[in-house]
């Protein structure tokens, strides 16, 4: 039990704490050049106007909503075959990030069609398929916090993740073929005219530093989240030896 | 059918016949859905028979998910899940079977129902055809897929409403290649053909996924 639960999370700890400074440090810089580069250098779009700048947030966000699911569903596979102590860990906290990606691109979405389209929101089949991937983030979270014990959490999680994963391209299919049946590709197309290389750099740039941020949130919430369970651990050996010594105090006396 | 799964299909839907009516209370509820629905969008009858397929498919999920806790939350309660879990038969085919028995005693009802209800809806013969006939095909993969969901949540006290959020984006695809068949076969913008078969094989893929799935939580639920 106890190398389940402290060896191989304290050599993780240690490693996450080396690298996490440099980590941070990359994604500072990526962040600084990209940002410069999409908000100063990019050049606006000849329809879209300034509002085209969105783009440099909004599709890396989406790019790593489903990136966040994909790490979820390799630790799950590791949580359900080789019962690794950190595999639930790792996909506990990268759901909370995807879902916070998620929520990003749907908010940097609708602010993006506005403008453009002249409605926070269409039935579109690619804004569609982000929703239901936001709805089974935070399904998920809402499994991690309903069950107390977090090993039981976590296997019950990763089964939901797996399934999810088998049905998140059906979902994306048959969400394709709804929109089309009732309404063929029209404004919401976004492939105009190919990508410039003036807005391409800044946005792979950009999609660059997201996934540093990324990999940075979730060493960081991994962390805690063993220090949490360490707290947990804890304080329930403190509460069953409290017990007995409590028992006996009050028993004392009687005798 | 081997003797264990016959004597498990008839316990199964003993209990529900018996005990608390399942199947008619949901029934009552797709009714009482049915019956809202013109108060929310009004009474004209065109409007009606044009969405009548989509109500009665969202009518038969909503039934379909509400009926979902009593699949394993009763046999845990009374220890029969334990029992099971010891018995040493494939607990894939356990739930399958279970699976079976439930949508036998709550989703044949709501098949048998939405004829009736879809007069209420101003639909044509040939919809009420077709969205009984998509209903049949469909509400089997409903209630397999809702099985992840009810093992998943069995150890929650209140799991139900959780359950209903984990299982509806599985089930989204169901009920869209459900509702483009039923409208298909009225307004044919698409051979009905199309979207029966994906449909088909959505309950096809969904009797592996959920029974194998479905096992493995009820396994990680029990230790």
């Amino acid at each position: 039990m106890a190398i389940w639960d402290y060896a191989n999370p304290t050599r993780f700890m240690r490693l996450a704490d080396r690298i996490l400074p440099w980590l941070i440090g990359i994604c500072v810089i990526a962040f600084a050049i990209g940002l410069y580069k999409s908000f100063f250098m990019a050049p606006e779009d000849y329809q879209q106007g300034d509002t085209v700048r969105i783009m440099f947030i909004h599709v890396p966000a989406a790019w790593l909503a489903m990136m966040c699911y994909s790490v979820m569903a390799l630790s799950s596979i590791g949580t359900l075959v080789w019962k690794h102590p950190l595999a639930d860990v790792s996909a506990k906290c990268a759901a909370l990030i995807g879902a916070a990606f998620t929520f990003i691109s749907l908010v940097t979405g609708s602010l993006w069609g506005k403008p453009m389209w002249g409605t926070y929101w269409v039935w579109d089949a690619r804004l569609t398929s982000v929703l239901v991937l936001f709805i089974m983030y935070l399904g998920l979270m809402a499994l991690w916090r309903t069950m107390e014990d977090p090993i039981k959490a976590g296997k019950a999680a990763a089964v939901l993740t797996l399934v999810g994963a088998l049905n998140l391209p059906i979902i994306k299919f048959s969400v394709d073929w709804w929109n089309t049946l009732h309404q063929p590709a029209s404004v919401m197309r976004l492939d105009g005219p190919t990508i410039h290389p003036d807005m391409l750099v800044p946005l792979l740039v950009m999609a660059f530093a997201f996934s540093v941020l990324f990999f940075v949130l979730h060493l960081r919430a991994m962390q805690n989240e063993v220090l949490r369970r360490r707290v947990r651990t804890m304080r329930q050996k403190a509460a069953a030896s409290a017990r007995p010594a409590a028992a006996t105090a009050t028993t004392q006396p009687a005798e | 059918m081997t003797g264990w799964a016959k004597a498990l299909f008839l316990r199964e839907l003993r209990i529900a016949v018996r005990i608390g009516g399942s199947g008619v209370v949901g029934v009552l509820f797709f009714l009482a859905v049915v019956t809202v629905i013109p108060f929310g969008v009004g009474p004209d009858l065109n409007l009606l028979a044009r969405i009548g397929p989509a109500f009665l498919w969202i009518g038969a999920l909503l039934a379909t998910l509400l009926g979902l806790d009593r699949l394993f939350q009763a046999d845990r309660e009374d220890g029969a899940l334990d029992l099971i879990l010891m018995s040493g038969r494939s607990l894939e085919l356990v739930v399958l079977v279970k699976c079976l028995a439930h949508w036998m005693a709550t989703g044949l009802p709501l098949v048998l129902a939405a004829p009736v209800l879809a007069i209420f809806l101003n639909l044509e013969p040939l919809a009420i055809g077709a969205v009984t006939l998509t209903l049949l095909v469909g509400t089997p993969a409903l209630t397999l897929i809702g099985a992840i969901g009810a093992s998943l949540t069995v150890t929650l006290r209140r799991g139900g409403l959780l359950m209903a959020v984990l299982v509806v984006p599985l089930a989204i695809p169901v009920l869209i290649f459900g509702v483009s068949s039923a409208d298909a076969a009225i307004h044919d913008p698409v051979p009905f053909m199309t979207p029966f078969l994906i449909m088909c094989a959505l309950s096809l893929i969904a009797a592996v996924v959920g029974p194998l799935a479905s096992a493995v939580a009820l396994r990680f639920a029990a230790d």
